[in-house]
């Protein structure tokens, strides 16, 4: 074979595993990825499904109960519908009310049921448009 | 009145990067092209000092707590101890971006000064992309709106808000200084093969003369990723050391294309092949260094670094759009020129592996791309914001890591051009031996064989370790038969003298190391929860765990709940107190002491690190009664102070003394300081009540394997890149400067070529036929260029 040829084989071969493991990546991604949701928009959640929540933690609402903690969530602008959530695992320290928070669970009878250690609270660092809310 | 010092030299800074670009682009042409280009060198070095000013002025601010200053009183108070005052500068949005332009214009001057002689085509272009990157972040500052760092307030408050209790920790001092400098520090070799593209100079002139800042970048990258792992590894609900996160995805993406720049620049350097794709790795890391810098930023992806949006985020955005347009369609109109000079000759040669390694990181950070930024990739194609978790990075990063440490095995062991199988088969024996003796050791010794990729990882490291080892042993002897002296001696002689060569192999054996730690840690780590009383012992992982007994202080900043853990391993007895503080807010007098719990809260963990293992465990008491209690009191001395019936007998007097501060202000201050001496008192015996009622607390207990090399791993690669960047004595004693052009660079890469061929010969990395090919062939290439320069 000449070496022009041996060469755009070579090219050839080596776009399409690169094309095949692409294909692979987006296809995984998109069955392996839980979708993110807001508690307003967990009402009409399909019970078993797992789920990301992003909102904020109602002030007030905090109680811990031996290993397990009970709160419950707003919309992160602070409005919308609500949602009580129980979790077990991990708290991480910045964790309170009022704080935003990214958990991963499912809804089992109106209550939000987060998975052990999947809590994560957004790190205060006090930027200007935080403080403004 | 410093505050608009300040903001007069941030405002002369932005006019003069202005006019620095200008006066570069100035520089390109006409009959005063060398004035220009000395005022627009000139220009930039007046930038840095005009910015230093600016961070001595915000710096003083901070540490003479001058509440007038926005920023100040937003991110520091008088409380705040003065260590981290100084460091709360970048704890701001405003003292980031100050940070970013003044450490562009620290390197973009040492940069300047560095080619101040050389390249005089190709340094105006480059000089005017750092001068106009600079007027873009200090205009960004002044224009953007809410990010001035000089802002004022007036009237000026007594105090400030304060740095957040969980900033305060030794490493947000230079955690966030070194991961910014690493972005900006690819602005220079950016900005350099810009000017190349521009000026058609394309040779490898522009990466010798950026190479050791590429390297800088890349070095201080690293270890601010690494001192981010480490933080977050003693910190708890941060995820352990890494959690794919986005913005430490953000951080580790420029990190390894950067590592891929660095590789693939050695074969342009020494093969004048691969320009297109330099120029476009470089591009893509500066990119990604601005996307860091953004997505910190915007809160545009759920982070546990998501600071809450920021008005910048936009700006940014569009300066990544036009550098990615630019410099695309600049490459695109170069494609002439970018042509390579030279093939592959072979593919068992260690350009072949190079490629290997780029494609392999391209590739990983293609994936953490894609993850990173899914949750918006999903919400344009379904309409739901969706993520990826870890274990999807895991899933596929896993592979890639484990194919890069078996070929930072493989690369060094490979010289240049072309290696005869003979000749590859004889380095490649040892290290073969070493891999399959360490999988059938840990196959029958230990459980390792538990986890397929781990054991993949831990045989490719052994490969790619003892290699190295190899490589170390070889040089030394040939140089020892070649020059005498001790074997220590001969290694020291051999690395000084190769430091660029020795010292990335330093950090190949650190990156091995390192990522041995990760697959150990990751895969075979114990992890539980277990709540005990005072007294109770527990097992975990064939330790016994016994909670000693509860401790507690007050002060008037904390409450803070410890314990003492007793930890008996074999024949081993240790003491772990890990500890939980609730802070009260600081910035607002909130007149209650249950208030405590309305702060910030921090955990100290309990770490006992070892070769082996780390014991790491962390507290979460049972503050719930102390709380209750608190409520009460607070009640109480409400009751109290209103005099309601029923009250305790002493209330009277103190009811009295508040009633007469209402009438006469100047007897304030005493009553306040009597209540809050009382409520100290309260909490102080609340507080010891939770020592005394033997109360629960859950402790999450984890046991890590071989984490510590985590660490070791990262500083021996630092060590490494530290002597790869250490000046070579010629360059020291001011006759190369370091940073060559033109024919005299190239004469001293060829003549370097040649002795690396030489010390691969010597090794034994190459047989005496193949050596005798590439000699000739690199003589007759060292001839070509003096003909040139006798011309």
């Amino acid at each position: 074979m000449d070496p022009q040829r041996k060469r755009t084989v070579r090219l050839v071969v080596a776009l399409s595993v690169a094309v095949l493991l692409a294909v692979a990546l987006v296809y995984t991604s998109f069955s392996a990825s839980t979708e993110a949701k807001e508690p307003s928009e967990l009402a009409n959640a399909t019970p078993g499904a797992t789920y990301e929540m992003t909102g904020r933690v109602v002030k007030g609402s905090v109680d811990r109960q031996g290993e397990g903690l009970r709160f419950v969530v707003a919309d992160r602008d602070g409005g919308g519908e609500r949602i009580p959530v129980t979790y077990d695992g991990v708290v991480p320290d910045p964790f309170r009310g009022g704080r935003e928070i990214v958990l991963t669970g499912a809804v089992e009878d109106g209550v939000f049921v987060g998975e052990r250690d999947t809590l994560v609270t957004k790190c205060p660092s006090k930027f200007t448009a935080e403080n403004a809310s | 009145m410093p505050a608009s010092l300040g903001s007069v030299a941030l405002g002369l800074a932005f006019l003069t990067s202005a006019f620095a670009a200008v006066a570069a682009l100035s520089a390109t042409r006409g009959p005063q092209a060398d004035r220009f280009r000395l005022i627009s060198r000139r220009a930039v070095y007046a930038v840095c000092a005009l910015l230093s000013f600016c961070v001595v002025v915000l710096e003083i601010a901070f540490a003479g707590d001058d509440f007038s200053f926005h920023v100040v009183q937003q991110h520091s108070s008088i409380e705040t101890p003065t260590f981290y005052k100084l460091a709360a500068m970048w704890s701001s949005q405003e003292g980031s971006l100050l940070l970013w332009a003044w450490v562009l214009s620290i390197v973009a001057s040492l940069s300047l000064y560095a080619t101040r002689d050389k390249l005089r085509d190709l340094v105006p272009y480059a000089t005017a992309v750092m001068a106009a990157i600079a007027t873009f972040f200090t205009g960004l500052m002044l224009f953007a709106g809410g990010v001035n760092p000089f802002a004022t307030v007036d009237p000026v408050p007594a105090n400030g808000v304060g740095l957040n209790p969980l900033l305060q920790h030794p490493s947000m001092m230079i955690h966030p200084p070194m991961l910014y400098s690493g972005y900006v520090a690819f602005t220079v070799p950016f900005a350099f093969a810009i000017g190349a593209l521009v000026a058609r100079r394309v040779d490898a002139d522009w990466i010798r003369a950026t190479r050791r800042f590429a390297l800088i970048a890349w070095a201080l990258l690293g270890f601010g990723l690494l001192l981010g792992a480490r933080w977050s590894y003693t910190e708890l609900g941060w995820g352990g050391y890494w959690a794919w996160d986005p913005v430490e995805n953000a951080a580790l993406m420029p990190w390894l294309i950067g590592t891929a720049f660095l590789h693939s620049i050695m074969v342009q350097e020494k093969r004048g092949m691969l320009k297109v794709w330099n120029a476009c790795l470089i591009v893509a890391t500066f990119s990604l260094a601005l996307l860091g810098t953004f997505l910190v930023r915007s809160g545009v992806l759920q982070s546990i670094h998501a600071f809450g949006d920021s008005t910048v985020g936009p700006y940014i955005l569009g300066l990544i759009a036009v550098v990615l347009i630019g410099s695309t369609a600049l490459i695109l109109a170069r494609l002439d020129d970018l042509r390579s000079e030279k093939r592959i000759d072979s593919l068992i040669s260690r350009e072949a592996v190079f490629l290997v390694n780029n494609l392999l990181l391209v590739g990983l950070t293609a994936i953490i791309f894609w993850g990173t930024f899914f949750p918006l990739i999903s919400e344009l194609f379904t309409g739901d914001k969706a993520s990826l978790a870890a274990p999807w990075f895991d899933r596929y990063t896993t592979p890639l890591a484990i194919l890069l440490v078996l070929f930072t095995g493989i690369g060094p062991l490979l010289a240049w051009r072309r290696v005869s199988w003979a000749s590859a088969k004889k380095v490649f024996l040892v290290p073969t031996l070493v891999a399959v003796g360490t999988a059938l050791a840990l196959v029958l010794l230990t459980d390792a064989g538990g986890s397929l990729w781990a054991l993949a990882l831990f045989v490719f490291a052994a490969f790619a370790l003892t290699g190295l080892a190899q490589e170390f042993w070889r040089g030394a002897a040939a140089r020892r038969r070649l020059s005498g002296g001790s074997l220590p001696g001969a290694m020291g002689a051999m690395v000084s003298r190769n430091r660029r060569r020795y010292g990335g192999y330093i950090v190949h054996a650190g990156i091995a190391v390192l990522l041995v730690g990760i697959a150990a840690s990751s895969s075979f780590q114990t992890n539980r929860d277990v709540e005990l009383r005072p007294g109770e012992s527990t097992e975990v992982d064939g330790r016994k765990v016994t909670y000693v007994k509860p401790t507690v202080s007050v002060d008037d900043r904390a409450f803070t709940f410890g314990s003492v853990l007793r930890v008996e391993q074999g024949g081993e007895t240790f003491i772990l107190r890990p500890s939980r503080r609730f802070f009260k807010p600081t910035g607002v007098e909130t007149g209650t002491i249950a208030s405590f719990f309305d702060g910030e809260a921090t955990s100290e963990v309990g770490l006992e690190a070892g070769p082996w293992n780390d014991f790491w465990v962390s507290i979460a008491p049972d503050v719930s009664a102390v709380q209750r209690q608190l409520g009460a009191a607070d009640r109480g001395f409400r009751d109290c102070i209103r005099g309601v019936p029923g009250a305790p007998p002493q209330c009277a007097s103190l009811a009295a003394m508040m009633r007469a501060a209402q009438v006469d202000p100047s007897r304030q201050a005493d009553a306040l300081a009597t209540i809050s001496g009382l409520q100290e008192a309260t909490a102080a015996r609340i507080a010891a009540g939770y020592v005394r009622d033997v109360l629960p607390a859950t402790f999450r207990v984890i046991v890590d394997p071989l984490v510590t090399w985590i660490w070791i791993g990262g500083l021996i690669a630092l060590s490494g890149a530290l002597i790869a960047l250490w000046p070579a004595r010629r360059a020291r004693r001011g006759v190369g400067v370091g940073v060559g052009s033109g024919l005299d660079a190239q004469k001293e890469a060829k003549y370097r070529e040649i002795r690396d061929a030489e010390l691969d010969h010597a090794a034994g990395k190459l047989s005496d036929e193949d050596f005798a090919i590439l000699d000739a062939e690199l003589r007759s290439e060292a001839v070509e260029i003096l003909d040139r320069e006798q011309v």
